[in-house]
């Protein structure tokens, strides 16, 4: 078996002077490590200056995605022995604005996630004395996209979210979906107007390859096609009976 | 992009999408392939132009010939808006694209009115 | 990005096949209008175009588009699938299962239509 492997590292510092570039690094190769296992080891051992981000190693925080052998994954749940003999690379996620190294800035599906509104909201005002009661059945409608860890995997698949600046992608509008499916939210109205407007999900080819990286089996293209089936439904009933209800 | 017709264009590209892969290979097997290739005799022309005759099988055969333009205009033009990257003609794309489909669904239509 | 970016994945690729399948429906579409438009005309016309449909050019285009109306057809169905919720009581049916509808009703309407022209 063999003993070292290689990483080609993207490294960017905006301190510095040169702009970015690629580093090799050799570590230890083993069995039982995946590729944050040896991001770590570089870390500690070899170059402190290295920056990414992790934190759960057990695909639960969503901070360890990157592009490995241009492949979007959790690095905490990708196996060195798999990608052997090497040599791999690693580079932040495609898409992205790059802070540091492996580290990317994700301010615009926080400012989308907002925009959303992904949280339940009641029409009428919170009665607090009230349970808002729900059956396993009711959880189940929304349970899968409820499972988004927030990786961003799925963004670094979609060429549209590259292509179209604008567009919030996958995850949010999966996002957007696990409200307007569960039986206490009232926000279903409000969401269609903001997906049916610039940015939500008329931008959608159905590439479909964010739900192939999805760790968490999301299935967020699923998601959006569902909202555009949706979507058209309430635009003829809008169009054709507009008396009645959308 | 403006999406205030979408939802509109998106409808008649799935109702076309549907028919034409549920309808089209066969049709195609039958008159692109089979018939060439000799393993089956032609359709005789009699019994052909019968079978299209009625009204009701002509607003058939226009229905899928329309929708599976319209499928193609939106899927097309889509093609070209994201594969070559011509998001500054999305005006023009669309006219092109959902235009040619429609004259040609008229001059379908114009046939099959006057068949 | 590079306008190639569709090079750069295996399921881009394939992706962008799909997408091109259109232009298998529009060729063919239009190719039965012609037949249409000859069986309006009469025998001659109708029998000129059965004869133009055997030329090597027509028969390589038709073999490709036959080839594309394939792709988009199982395309179709598989994806199909995805966007269509049903369920039955309380249970989502599979999306296999929706698909598998999808493949019977091909079925039968291809061999409805075999068997209306035979
Ligand atoms: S939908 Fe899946 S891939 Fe996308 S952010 Fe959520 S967990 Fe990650
Ligand atoms: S470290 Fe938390 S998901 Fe990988």
């Amino acid at each position: 078996m063999q003993q070292q492997i290689t990483l080609e590292i993207f490294r960017y510092n905006p301190d510095d002077k040169e702009g970015p570039a690629y580093k090799k690094y050799e570590v230890p190769f083993r069995k039982d490590w995946v590729i944050l296992d040896a991001l770590n080891h570089i870390k500690d051992r070899i170059d402190g200056t290295l920056s990414f981000r992790w934190s759960c190693r057990m695909g639960i925080c969503g901070s360890c995605g990157m592009k490995v052998n241009g492949n979007p994954v959790l690095t905490c749940a990708s196996f060195l022995e798999k990608l052997a003999p090497g040599p791999i690379r690693i580079e932040p996620l495609e898409y992205f604005p790059v802070i540091r190294d492996l580290v990317i800035n994700m301010d615009d599906f926080m400012d989308n996630l907002k925009k959303v509104r992904s949280w339940i909201i009641h029409e009428k005002d919170d009665n607090l004395d009230e349970e808002y009661l729900q059956t396993p059945d009711q959880l189940s409608d929304y349970k899968q996209y409820s499972m988004c860890i927030n990786c961003m995997l799925c963004y670094s698949a979609c060429p549209v979210y590259g292509l179209e600046p604008g567009f919030m992608g996958p995850a949010v509008i999966a996002l957007a979906q696990r409200y307007n499916m569960d039986s206490r939210d009232d926000g279903n109205k409000l969401r269609m107007d903001i997906m049916n407007a610039e940015g939500g999900i008329w931008h959608c080819t159905f590439v479909g390859d964010c739900s192939a990286v999805c760790p968490k089996n999301v299935d967020p293209a699923g998601a959006i096609q569902r909202y555009k089936l949706e979507g058209a439904r309430a635009w003829w009933t809008r169009w054709l009976l507009p008396w009645g209800k959308e | 992009m403006k999406h205030q017709f979408e939802p509109f264009w998106w409808s008649w590209f799935s109702a076309g999408g549907t028919l034409s892969a549920l309808v089209l290979p066969v049709v195609m097997m039958i008159f692109g392939i089979s018939v060439p290739f000799g393993w089956i005799d032609d359709p005789e022309y009699d019994k052909l132009k019968s079978l299209i005759a009625p009204v009701s099988s002509r607003i058939l055969i226009f229905i899928c010939i329309s929708l599976s333009l319209l499928h193609w205009a939106h899927r097309f033009r889509f093609t070209l808006y994201d594969g070559l990257q011509l998001q500054h003609l999305n005006r023009s794309l669309a006219i092109l694209c959902y235009g040619s489909a429609i004259l040609i669904s008229l001059f379908a239509g114009y046939v099959l009115w006057n068949f | 990005m590079t306008i190639f970016w569709w090079t750069r994945k295996k399921s881009y690729l394939r992706f962008i096949l799909r997408e091109l399948t259109s232009l298998a429906v529009a060729f063919f579409t239009i190719e039965m209008i012609f037949l249409f438009w000859s069986l309006k005309e009469g025998p001659d016309v109708y029998h000129e175009f059965m004869e133009f449909l055997r030329s090597p050019v027509l028969v390589f285009l038709n073999l490709s588009a036959m080839a594309g109306l394939l792709f988009h057809s199982i395309t179709w169905f598989n994806l199909s699938a995805k966007a269509i919720v049903v369920k039955i009581g309380k249970a989502r049916i599979p999306g296999k299962l929706v698909a598998s509808v999808n493949y019977i009703a091909w079925i039968i309407i291809s061999a409805v239509i075999v068997w209306i022209l035979y």
